[in-house]
């Protein structure tokens, strides 16, 4: 199922599935294995762009969290997405390093899902006020958010 | 260091520029870190506008989430409801008849061209250039006429809907584009007289904010920024989609990669822009507005009234919405401001299971530090208005 170019993958453990679906190929990567695939998809097969890194809450299932890497190669216009599943608590390594672009989309995945990403250079909320509790995209955040009461001030 | 052992002042000072700064355009909160003149650092702030609309499709049916999308880059409106539809379509494997496509490439160019249009009025208003604002908006204030005929609105407009387009085109809708289009080169002309040459436009941007394209496309810096490097990428040519292959025109590149190269890159856009929409005016098929997909796209009214199986489809549709096949795709376009790509996963109900947003101006802004870092503070309001960022977009 891989495409010829990945053929030759140096991690072959890393890779737990891979899936073709409506044209768009997903790969499952154990999350340990991350920043390698990454750095090796960017520095040898052309993976130049990070399009963005979002996350998806599959509450009820287990595990909990799937981050998803969704990259770009310009010389072979090939799209590929890839994907590491989390339990709670959910902490992976940030590819930041590889591309620099992770480093926004890496602090909004943290500050939306509670996702930690470790040696992130700046790993502050991004959208969210920086004292606010919870996390809002998660399926047990209530989407009305809190109610707010006028009277606590005084 | 010899001057702060003299006792004398220390030349660093840390300026807040923002939230509510006229050349922010929006809610963007700049920290920058000063020595006189000289920007060392800046982090920008953002968040201001975030409105959780990401969490809000969690809630709405599929046709409803139609009128998020117009919100969150209330310039491009257009351009978003056509990504957020091609994804929801894509997982339902449904093709629109050509009136459709035909109609959303015109009117996504027209957004375009709108969206270019307060770019350039309010860019040139921040250097200084009063008069091009007014000429923009004039033309600008057309093409919102021309959303209000369709629609009904002059910017949320939702026109695109899954499965085609929300309304039949309105009678006489041919001429009065037609009457735009065909003087809208003049006016481009009319924009270029005002700037392309004006000595203080030209020292006011070339050279300015320069960013090599390495580090662009490892920030993920998508759309006219990246032409401006000299890469010749667009999602129109590379990635065609609602049959942009059919169409001729070209894509414009310049190589310096400074505030002059965006602004050069996107005017020419505009004219390509132009030549689109004739091209899908004197092409334009007949047919269909919709496509025949019972199940998901509403029924024809009077049908609805005389038919049992219309008025079943109708109440299904109305109460609960369509049911969409379990899967993810995410399908991007070609948006004013980049690449914008809708990542929409189903888990098989009626509402979207996660829509993920990947919005051109959060990638575009992340470059700002590499922009301004290093040259003076007048120059940052330049390099603000050449990455044409909209808070919305970035927000969410």
């Amino acid at each position: 199922m891989l495409p010829d170019a990945l053929r030759e993958f140096p991690f072959p453990a890393a890779v737990l599935d891979s899936k073709l679906d409506r044209g768009e190929l997903t790969l499952e990567i154990a999350p340990a294995s991350i920043v390698e695939v990454c750095r090796y998809l960017k520095q040898q097969q052309g993976f130049v762009r990070l399009s963005g890194v979002t996350a998806v809450d599959r509450l009820p299932s287990e595990p909990r969290f799937e981050i998803v890497y969704h990259l770009h190669c310009l010389e072979r216009n090939e799209r590929l997405r890839l994907k590491c599943r989390l339990g709670e608590p959910a902490e992976i390594e940030s590819v930041a390093g590889v591309w620099r672009a992770a480093d926004w989309y890496e602090r909004e995945v943290y500050d939306l899902f509670g996702v930690a990403f470790r040696n992130h250079p700046d790993p502050r909320r991004i959208l969210m006020p920086e004292d606010w509790d919870g996390h809002p995209l998660r399926k047990d955040y209530p989407v009305h958010g809190h109610r707010y009461d006028y009277q606590e001030g005084q | 260091m010899s001057e702060a052992a003299a006792g004398a002042r220390p030349r660093r000072m840390v300026l807040n520029m923002g939230p509510q700064h006229p050349s922010t355009h929006g809610v963007l909160r700049l920290v920058l870190d000063l020595d006189g003149e000289t920007i060392v650092k800046v982090v920008p702030e953002i968040g201001f506008l975030h409105t959780g609309i990401e969490k809000e499709f969690e809630q709405k049916t599929y046709q409803q989430g139609v009128t998020l999308t117009d919100r969150v880059d209330y310039l491009a409106p257009l351009s978003n409801n056509l990504c957020y539809c091609l994804a929801v379509e894509k997982l339902l494997g449904l093709e629109v008849p050509p009136l459709a496509r035909w109609m959303r490439v015109m009117l996504t160019e027209l957004t375009r061209l709108n969206s270019h249009l307060v770019w350039l009025g309010t860019h040139a208003i921040d250097i200084g250039a009063m008069s091009v604002f007014l000429y923009c908006f004039r033309e600008r204030e057309d093409i919102q006429r021309i959303f209000e005929m369709f629609s009904g609105q002059r910017m949320m407009t939702s026109y695109f809907r899954v499965g085609g387009l929300a309304l039949e085109p309105p009678r006489g809708w041919h001429a009065v584009i037609k009457k735009f289009i065909d003087a809208f080169p003049a006016n481009v002309d009319e924009y270029e007289d005002l700037l392309t040459k004006n000595p203080i436009w030209l020292r006011r941007t070339k050279g300015i904010a320069q960013v090599p394209l390495e580090d662009l496309l490892d920030l993920g810096v998508t759309g006219p920024m990246l032409r401006a490097a000299g890469l010749n990428w667009d999602i129109r040519k590379t990635e065609p989609y609602s049959g942009y292959d059919l169409f001729d025109f070209e894509i414009p590149t310049r190589a310096e990669s400074d505030v002059y190269a965006r602004y050069q890159v996107r005017v020419e856009e505009m004219r390509q822009s132009t030549r689109i929409v004739q091209q899908a005016l004197e092409g334009m098929p007949s047919g269909p507005y919709v496509a025949d997909a019972p199940g998901i796209v509403l029924p024809d009214r009077e049908k609805m009234k005389t038919q049992m199986e219309a008025l079943i489809y109708h109440f299904k549709i109305v109460s609960e919405g369509f049911r969409v096949p379990a899967g993810e795709v995410y399908q991007v376009i070609e948006s004013p401001r980049g690449e914008l790509g809708y990542y929409v996963v189903s888990d098989g109900a009626a509402k979207p299971w996660r829509v993920h947003m990947r919005t051109p101006s959060f990638g575009n802004l992340q470059c700002l530090p590499l922009m301004v870092e290093g040259g003076l503070i007048a120059d940052v309001v330049a390099g603000l208005g050449s990455l044409d960022f909209v808070l919305g977009d970035v927000d969410r």
